[in-house]
This record gives C-alpha cells, sequence and structure tokens, in this order.
C-alpha cells in the first residue's frame, strides 16, 4: 500500500476538536489547557491566531484540536470571547 | 525516526511475510477475468490469508476497510473493493496486497490485464512499470540513496513518455506497515537518506499514461488520475544485503 507523501491527507484522520480552558502560559507561545474530560495537554497556537495576534490568557476558553497521534499535544484554534 | 535496519534472521521472517503476499497475489491474478467484481477478488484474497494463518495488513489501517487494493484503469491506489465494480474485457486492474506474519509485514502489488486482449497502449504502460521497479530494485545497495532509487524509476518512466506519481511513494517496511524511510518514484541521484545494510525497502512506481497529477476520490482512499488517464502500479519489498538486493516478495 502506497504512502501518501503528504502525510496528513493518507485517508485524511480529521483532527478531534475539543472544548478546553487555558491553565497556564508557557515559553514559545505553548499554554497548558484543561479539557472538558480533565486531561491536560500541551497546546501551541495555531498560525493563523498569532498572525492576527489573539491574545491568550489563563482561565480563557478556546478550542482545541488534538491529533490523533499524540493526544497530549494540540493546537488552539480558537478563543471564545 | 530513525530507519530500521533488520537483522539477517528478521529479514528472513519478512521473506515468509512477503511469498504468503505473493501466493495471494498469483491466486487472486488467477481469478480475474471479466464479470468478476473487485469484492471477489477480495473474498479470495482474504480466504487464503485464513489459509495461510497470516494477518491482513491493511484491513483497519487508518480504518482501511478490506485486505486488498483494487484499483480499476484510471484509479491509481487505494481502490476500495466492492460488489459494485465488475471488471470488463480490457480494463487493468492494480491489485495490493499485504499481510502480516510472525509480527513482520510484507506488502506488494501487481497490476493485471482483463481479458485476453487489452489495447497496445495499456500493454507498454504495464511493461514500462514493471520494468521500471526492476530499474529501482537494481538500485537497492548499499552506499547508494534513496534518490537513486527513485531517479532510475523516474527516468525510465519519462523516457517512455509515461508519468510517475508525486503524491504518493514507496516506504521502508518492517514490524509496521509503514516505516521511514519514504522511497519516491522520483527524485535525484545521490539525494535522500543513505542505504545501508538490513533496510527493507517497499519500492512502488505508481505510472500514468498522462499526467502525473493525481485526486483522491470523496471515499478518502481511492487515488485517481487528474486527467482521468489510465494508470499502472507495481510493488516489491526489497532488502538491503551484502550481496545486492534481495527481493522479499517473489
Amino acid at each position: 500500500m502506497a504512502e501518501s507523501s503528504l502525510k496528513e491527507c493518507m485517508s485524511k484522520e480529521d483532527a478531534i476538536e475539543v472544548m478546553a480552558v487555558v491553565l497556564e502560559p508557557l515559553p514559545n507561545a505553548m499554554f497548558r489547557v484543561e479539557l472538558e474530560n480533565k486531561h491536560q495537554v500541551l497546546a501551541h497556537v495555531s498560525g493563523k491566531m498569532r498572525k492576527n495576534f489573539i491574545r491568550i490568557l489563563p482561565g480563557d476558553k478556546v478550542a482545541v484540536e488534538l491529533s490523533p497521534y499524540d493526544l497530549n499535544r494540540g493546537r488552539i484554534v480558537y478563543r471564545y470571547k | 525516526m530513525a530507519i530500521i535496519c533488520k537483522s539477517p534472521a528478521e529479514i528472513e521472517k519478512m521473506r515468509r511475510s512477503g511469498r504468503v503476499v505473493r501466493e495471494v497475489l498469483d491466486h487472486v491474478r488467477s481469478i480475474v477475468k471479466p464479470g468478476a467484481t473487485t469484492m471477489d477478488l477480495e473474498r479470495a484474497a482474504e480466504k487464503k490469508m485464513k489459509d495461510f494463518g497470516v494477518q491482513p495488513a491493511f484491513k483497519g489501517y487508518f480504518d482501511y476497510p478490506c485486505v486488498l487494493c483494487t484499483s480499476i484503469n484510471e484509479e491509481i491506489v487505494h481502490g476500495i473493493p466492492s460488489d459494485k465494480r465488475m471488471l470488463k474485457a480490457g480494463d487493468i486492474v492494480s491489485v495490493d496486497c499485504g499481510v502480516v506474519l510472525d509480527g513482520y509485514y510484507g506488502d506488494a502489488a501487481i497490476t493485471v490485464p482483463v481479458g485476453e486482449e487489452i489495447s497496445p497502449e495499456l500493454q507498454k504502460l504495464l511493461k514500462v512499470t514493471e520494468d521500471s521497479l526492476y530499474r529501482g530494485i537494481e538500485k537497492v545497495r548499499i552506499g547508494n540513496s534513496v534518490g537513486d532509487v527513485g531517479s532510475a524509476v523516474q527516468e525510465f518512466v519519462e523516457a517512455a513518455g509515461f508519468s510517475v506519481v508525486r503524491e504518493f511513494v514507496g516506504h521502508g517496511i518492517g514490524t509496521k506497515l509503514h516505516e521511514e524511510p519514504q522511497v519516491p518514484n522520483f527524485g535525484t541521484p545521490g539525494h535522500g537518506a543513505k542505504l545501508r545494510e538490513g533496510m527493507v525497502l517497499a519500492i512502488e512506481p505508481m505510472v500514468n499514461y498522462g499526467k502525473p497529477e493525481a485526486r483522491v476520490l470523496s471515499d478518502k482512499w481511492t487515488a485517481v488520475t487528474a486527467d482521468g488517464s489510465y494508470s499502472a502500479h507495481f510493488e516489491h519489498c526489497v532488502a538491503v544485503t551484502k550481496n545486492g538486493p534481495m527481493i522479499l516478495t517473489e
């Protein structure tokens, strides 16, 4: 079976998007966030949010995309007002 | 992730799973005929795997539903077997098969003409694709690089006026179906990872009659040529040994 050279498109497993609350900021635009199921994961800020300079503070509600490969890491894709 | 080199004992195990793959493919080839559906091929392969006591490698891989990939005509790879797809005389069907035996994977593919006669153009496409695979295999030697393999395939295919697919590539194989490195069917001589003794590569040229572009259908698997031209696919697992390339799937 051929491997996709564009890794993410071999039967694209859509990332899992979940709600989370930011706990603490970490260096390099990373945050520790707590998911609704009380799991704590390390999440970085999506490029689009960095470009538009959306600030994220502890306590903010955010949407986090989890990679199906490593459920301990994610990407913050949205900050709720 | 590092490229995993296999011991001679491990390569022997992979050769055993490779032989089973070849048996299954030979059996499937024998039942390819006009009027058969791709699900008929799937069922025959599944039974054969059960007879050999091996696990299918593809079923469940990223939720792939079947043990075979059957890709007809303009389908490049990853066609899903179906009761509704019937083979017609003059078609070409690529059959890709993988098994796990004793923890080690085998993976190979052939493209088979349906019926007695296919057009001379398609015969040439099949021949060039299969020959390009052996051009690539010839380069599987200690000290060569992955780019040497890819460029050998690419040069041969393009000299014949066909094109190689870029979106899908061969891969390392061992205790997982896809390991490092990726083995593209295109490249620059001398570029890419250096081949060392014990590496096992699945080399699989996917050759389009027309342009190289591919797209994936809404089932998220079936890859077809963007221009609708026919596409062929052959694959072997090849180990890098002191004595040159050792084909594990024959």
